[in-house]
């Protein structure tokens, strides 16, 4: 590998500690000093210090730290409508694209690699193809090699629930604080239209005694790792007509068995990827029938809205994937882990986070204050840090947020394909890219050209780049100053 | 009569082998095989074929 890959640009254009904290900028300076707790003020103290650094688990984590995957572990007990095991696991990576299986042996020198280029890593999470407690052997072996060589990783697994309760106390022993639980339905006639078999007890089930026994074990799973303080993610696949309207149901029952967040995300069902859903024409839901859906379910168990259904061997932070830069033939034969560039960027971040915390809470009181009934939906270009950092043609995802009477909240994110590629944009890109930020009011960037932003306006959505290394929340705050006449941030501070 | 595995189908997912009483599977090469002298297709240890009922891909563990 060449030049450094990575400098702690993600967080700013600047590097070094000093210059990094003076360009923190607006608001959020002035009250860095306040004492602010450093973690946002609704979540308990000891769940904070689980989650702080897990950006699946945590909104806020996720501006800062990165997770990535080792595919270690193919073999499964459960069929999914949604998978397609020629491939790859639906679970949480994009169905149709193959990853890189591993061995216990090579994940590690992987984890390694990662580790010394990689200063946001902080996760390491065995997320299929397969179900990491079906394939225990292989997942323990791996758990057990990185942690003795990176203590501080956090362990993390995500699972169909079928295997779970044979290795909820294991996943304590070995610190795993953090499991993933995909649960499409708490009802068995639900079931037999998303799972044809599963493999259980040494024989395969079908039909509805299969999903009667895989929503029980799901359930004693989830109630098992809650008694033992492990916390818990549930994913949900929206299946429109099928399990879409029940999801409200499952949110409850996970709920009352003290899930600690619950994710929905959209089918993916491209016939090309050759699943039974794909080749049956079931639809996926659209963005805006996600956000309807997620809208009913606020209130129940937490909402995590930052999903981004990564593949199997991604590397990075949530909205990037960085995994083709480390596959196993660039990674030399010997590692030896390198601790200094993640424990240099943890201190950066431990002050950086409590000053955007401290703009992030001031934000969104002033917009809660501001007495206007409307509200906006912002999209936002960032390459992490929680700041208007990209550029308009680089982003190749936009992160959207509401500011309304509430507040303003983290609503989900826009996939779009790179507008602008050595230098020149693409007109056809553009196209795609406006049509990705269908209902969007405002775009934020640190730089957008004439004219993609009068592209954009054509098509009524208004770009700014005026807000250019801010915090997200700050530049929406003064956003919505602007756009209903109230009081500016600058102007109480 | 003992099993064998279609390779041109099989995803090397590994189910097979850690399912199998008999320690028959085995990973050579490009695929997982199944040694004919080793299989007992499960007999007086299960109902079904092991292989066979884990296998994701229909028709890749098929009676040699
Ligand atoms: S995507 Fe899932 S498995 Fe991966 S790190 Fe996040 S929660 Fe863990
Ligand atoms: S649990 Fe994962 S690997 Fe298994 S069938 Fe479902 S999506 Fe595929
Ligand atoms: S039939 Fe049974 S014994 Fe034979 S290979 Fe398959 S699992 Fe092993
Ligand atoms: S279970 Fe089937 S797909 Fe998996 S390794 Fe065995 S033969 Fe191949």
């Amino acid at each position: 590998m060449s030049a450094p890959i990575i400098s702690l640009e993600g967080l700013t254009s600047t590097t070094s500690f000093d210059q990094l904290l003076a360009t923190a900028k607006s608001g959020g300076c002035a009250s860095s000093t306040c004492g602010l707790s450093g973690k946002p003020d609704d979540i308990d103290p000891a769940v904070w210090e689980k989650i702080k650094d897990h950006p699946c688990f945590s909104e806020e984590a996720h501006h800062y730290f990165a997770r990535m995957h080792v595919a270690v572990a193919p073999a499964c007990n459960v069929q999914c409508n949604y998978c397609n095991r020629k491939y790859d696991c639906a679970n949480e990576s994009r169905p149709g694209v193959v990853s890189e299986k591993l061995t216990p042996d090579q994940a590690l020198r992987k984890v390694i690699a990662v580790a010394n280029e990689v200063p946001q890593l902080s996760v390491l999470g065995i997320a299929g193809p397969g179900d990491a407690c079906y394939d225990w052997k292989r997942t323990k072996a791996t758990f057990e090699r990185v942690a003795r060589e990176i203590p501080d990783i956090k362990l993390c697994i995500s699972t169909n629930g079928l295997a779970l309760p044979d290795h909820a106390a294991e996943l304590a022993d070995m610190n795993v604080d953090h499991v993933t639980i995909t649960i499409n339905m708490v009802d068995p006639e639900v079931g037999v239209k998303i799972y044809p078999w599963i493999f259980y007890d040494h024989r395969r089930y079908i039909g509805i005694e299969a999903a009667r026994i895989l929503h029980e074990r799901q359930m004693l799973g989830l109630e098992m790792l809650t008694a033992r303080g492990i916390l818990t993610k549930i994913n949900s696949v929206m299946i429109p007509g099928v399990n879409d309207e029940h999801l409200l149901e499952v949110n409850r029952w996970v709920k009352e068995r003290g899930a600690f967040v619950h994710n929905v995300m959209p089918l993916i069902s491209e016939p090309a990827h050759g699943t039974h859903f794909g080749l049956t024409g079931q639809r996926g839901p659209n963005a805006m029938e996600m956000k309807a859906l997620q809208d009913r379910l606020e209130g129940g168990a937490n909402l995590m809205r930052h999903c981004r259904q990564c593949r199997a061997d991604a590397v990075g932070l949530l909205g990037e994937d960085r995994g083709q830069e480390f596959t196993l033939d660039s990674i030399p034969g010997e590692v030896t882990y390198d601790p200094s560039r993640r424990e240099a960027y943890q201190e950066v971040v431990a002050h950086e986070r409590r000053d955007h915390l401290a703009a992030r809470s001031e934000a969104i009181g002033m917009v809660k204050a501001a007495g206007s009934g409307k509200s906006l939906l912002v999209a936002v270009a960032t390459r992490g840090g929680g700041r208007v950092n990209e550029h308009f043609g680089h982003a190749k995802e936009f992160q959207v947020y509401e500011a309304s009477p509430r507040g303003i909240s983290f609503v989900g994110h826009r996939k779009a394909e790179q507008y602008c590629r050595g230098g020149r944009g693409e007109n056809a890109t553009l196209d795609g890219v406006i049509a990705a930020l269908e209902g969007i009011d405002i775009v934020l960037c640190a730089k957008i050209g004439d004219c993609p932003k009068d592209q954009l306006a054509e098509a009524g959505i208004r770009a700014a780049d005026a807000y250019g290394h801010d915090y997200i929340e700050t530049a929406i705050s003064a956003i919505y100053a602007a756009e209903f006449g109230v009081q500016p941030l600058a102007a109480t501070a | 009569m003992t099993f064998k595995i279609i390779a041109s189908q099989c995803t090397q997912c590994g189910a097979c082998e850690f399912e199998c009483p008999s320690v028959a599977i085995k990973f050579k090469g490009e695929s997982y095989v199944i040694d004919p002298d080793k299989c007992t297709e499960c007999k007086e240890a299960f109902d079904t074929q092991q292989c066979a009922s884990v296998c994701p891909v229909p028709k890749t563990c098929v009676p040699a």
